[in-house]
């Protein structure tokens, strides 16, 4: 079997119904910048330490990708779970669970300026007296409500676009290179519904995957063994009936289509290029595309004789 | 073996590919028992036709032989095709490998009629039981009943399905006996009212009972075939309007009729009439989830939808008097009126302007199409419309052909004003 090693992941809180509380400490010191080691709960306990220390943030960077300014001294805070988990369940005096949501999706996307958008919302949400979350007329909060939106729509895609391949050892296998982080997104979903088959979706891009052994759902991570590449799954042995079942998909993928209604602009918005890669309907057919007939007049008309003709 | 069912399913997607209602939608079915899928919620489309249709479900007939005749269908009996048939079993199968594979999110089974109703119902119910029970598969599953079935296996389909449908086709009884003269409206009309009433008596079974098995929770639906007779479009969302309260249906899906048989009862056509089928469902839209009433958007006096605007805009040009809107402070239900306002965007509207007064420039933030509602709505004086002051042709003129037209149109008119002043 493939070594398996978990990665941690932000533990869902249940909500606690706990009273507003007003106000949050003014960041009266001078600002700093602020590295992490990249994880959520990393970003958590800065979120903690900006308030502690009374600095607003000028960068909160990843520790691996910082850059700061010649002079600037950067503040890196250890990941403190303790920390990071308080200020998590502290996020829902200010915001409900749906928002404090929002702002872990808007993690996962990946943006560029995420972490400082996460300290400026939750910074907004302290302050105000009302509900934020509806605020479309600030920029962050439309930002926020835009990743968590991209991010919606890519889990989605996700969920529609795995295409599982059954391998001799009965284990569902799919490979995806999502745009944004979704793994922890689309567990849920693919546990729900195969429960009775063991899967396995690995993520190319970001090296891990979600590994389903019939009671629960991992988090894996293969360990690349040296001078190896072990991500690739193609030496696999496929079950035997595998290439039937891809031929029948894409023979049933071609025949409902309506030529008569081709509009491949729609097609392409619906299912963008980046996707085909690993969708079976998209690559090359071993066996050519032939209409079915059918649909042509029967009686002797010009249309027939033509066809007739090209047979 | 292989090659033989690849030939079936080519020969039987294909003839089903013309029923157009294929949502997945509206499933309550959960993966409880430790079995294979769910149908819950919003369907999924795992894959998109090249003609830009959703495909979510495994569409397939179980034969396109058919002892019927019906002048619109391909799979008549007069006419010359491949015909096929699939096995009960081979239909399962295909079903859950595909199922497993995450190609689909379940069945859509219909089927043309061999031998007799009975004899063909009795079979797509076979199928439907085996996946539940011996698959313990819940996954969606939609099965088109037959016309003429009986009572009781209509009544057994809906313990497996998710949804049920029984296809009117024809907009009209007229219709129906030119061109489909063996079928006739109360064959249809019948299990319908069974199917609704089988599922209003299961709700209430449920209320009372907690064991109960369910019946075709996620509704029946329909399909009308527009453009191979002759009704109006204010007949056909009449007869929309009548199913969605009379049958309590949950969908009603316009097929633009395409030329599959040469048969002179039927128009020639070359093209299928898309727009046609696209401002239907708009109008669909419009009464589900916007608040319009059928006679609002058409009447005798307008029998047809404009092809070239959309019904809302229509509506709008009609009903001028009711504009302009102010975004501040109007009622929620009036700003999903204005054209270029969505229900998203109307209500982020009703939410933003608990904090700020909203102008121009955060209306086109919320996602408002500008170019359509600036001629329909105000925010509390900072942007005042003419709407009063232009007759439907110049605001109609100016939302198709942009602002170009409409500073050429307003200059010759100020042209023409100061000629006659001088
Ligand atoms: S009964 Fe159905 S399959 Fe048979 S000819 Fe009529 S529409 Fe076609």
């Amino acid at each position: 079997m493939l070594p398996l090693k978990p990665i941690r992941r932000p533990t869902s809180v249940l909500a606690s119904a706990a009273p507003r509380r007003p106000g949050a400490p003014a960041l009266t010191a001078p600002p700093r910048d602020y590295t992490y080691d990249g994880t959520f709960e990393g970003l958590l306990t800065v979120l903690f330490t900006i308030y502690d220390w009374r600095a607003a943030p000028s960068s909160i960077q990843p520790e691996a990708s910082a850059q700061v300014g010649l002079f600037a001294q950067p503040a890196h805070r250890e990941t403190d779970e303790a920390l990071a988990a308080r200020v998590w369940d502290g996020l829902l005096k200010s915001m409900d669970s749906e928002a404090r949501t929002r702002l872990y999706h808007v993690f996962l996307s990946e943006d560029a300026d995420r972490e400082l958008l996460i300290f400026r919302y939750v910074n907004l949400a302290l302050r105000s007296a009302q509900d934020v979350a509806e605020n479309y007329a600030n920029a962050d909060v439309r930002r926020v409500q835009r990743l968590a939106q991209q991010m919606f729509r890519e889990k989605h895609r996700m969920e529609a676009f795995v295409r599982f391949e059954k391998t001799q050892d009965e284990l569902f296998h799919a490979t995806i290179e999502p745009d944004m982080d979704v793994l922890p997104l689309i567990a849920v979903h693919f546990t729900k519904r195969y429960a009775d088959q063991r899967w396995l979706i690995y993520d190319r891009r970001r090296h891990y995957g979600l590994y389903y052994d019939l009671t629960r759902t991992d988090v894996v991570q293969f360990e690349a063994a040296a001078g190896r590449k072990t991500t690739d799954v193609s030496a696999t042995v496929f079950d035997e009936r595998e290439p039937l079942f891809k031929l029948l998909w894409q023979v049933y993928f071609d025949h409902v289509n309506i030529p008569e209604r081709k509009n491949l602009k729609l097609h392409r918005r619906h299912m963008p290029l980046r996707y085909w890669k690993y969708l079976s309907e998209k690559q090359p057919r071993e066996v050519r595309f032939e209409p079915i007939q059918n649909k042509q007049p029967v009686v002797g008309k010009e249309v027939s004789a033509g066809q007739k003709a090209l047979e | 073996m292989n090659e033989r069912i690849q030939e079936k399913l080519s020969i039987l997607a294909d003839a089903a590919k013309y029923d157009t209602s294929c949502s997945s939608s509206g499933g309550k079915r959960k993966n409880e028992n430790k079995g294979l899928g769910n149908a819950e919620g919003m369907g999924i489309c795992h894959s998109y036709t090249e003609d830009g249709r959703c495909v979510s479900l495994l569409k397939i007939l179980l034969t396109n032989h058919c002892i019927f005749d019906c002048a619109y269908c391909v799979s008549r009996r007069s006419n010359d095709v491949k015909r096929a048939a699939f096995t009960v079993d081979e239909v399962v199968d295909l079903t859950i490998n595909f199922y497993r594979r995450n190609y689909i999110e379940g069945l859509f089974l219909s089927s043309g009629i061999f031998s007799s109703p009975d004899y063909t119902m009795e079979r797509l119910v076979r199928i439907a039981k085996k996946l539940r029970t011996e698959h313990k598969f819940n996954g969606y599953i939609h099965l088109k009943t037959i016309p003429g079935a009986s009572e009781e296996l209509i009544q057994e389909a809906g313990l497996y399905a998710d949804r049920l449908s029984v296809n009117i086709e024809l907009p009209s009884e007229l219709a129906l006996t030119t061109l489909a003269p063996e079928k006739n409206y109360q064959e249809i009309l019948t299990p319908m009212g069974q199917i609704r009433d089988g599922i209003i008596q299961n709700k209430e079974e449920k209320a009372l009972f907690k064991k109960v098995p369910a019946f075709a929770t996620a509704g029946q639906s329909t399909q009308l075939i527009v453009g191979a007779s002759a009704e109006t479009d204010l007949q056909i969302i009449k007869l929309t309007d009548s199913l969605y309260q009379g049958y309590g249906l949950k969908r009603v899906y316009y097929s633009g009729y395409i030329p599959v048989t040469d048969d002179a009862r039927l128009p020639q056509v070359t093209q299928p009439p898309l727009i046609r089928e696209h401002r239907l469902y708009q109008t669909d839209w419009l009464m589900r989830f916007y608040g319009f009433q059928a006679d609002e958007i058409l009447d005798p006096a307008h029998p047809h939808l404009d092809l070239e605007i959309d019904p809302k805009l229509a509506w709008a040009l009609r009903n001028r008097h009711v504009f302009p809107v102010d975004v501040n402070t109007a009622e929620y239900e009036m700003i999903l009126r204005i054209p270029g306002v969505g229900a998203r965007s109307a209500k982020r509207i009703v939410a933003a302007r608990r904090f700020a007064r909203l102008n121009l420039e955060t209306l086109r933030q919320l996602g408002v199409v500008l170019k359509r509602a600036k001629y329909f709505l105000t925010c509390q004086g900072e942007h005042q419309p003419v709407i009063g002051e232009l007759s439907e042709q110049q605001v109609r003129r100016q939302i198709l052909f942009g602002s170009g037209a409409v500073r050429s149109a307003l200059v010759t008119q100020q042209l023409d004003l100061f000629a006659q002043a001088s």
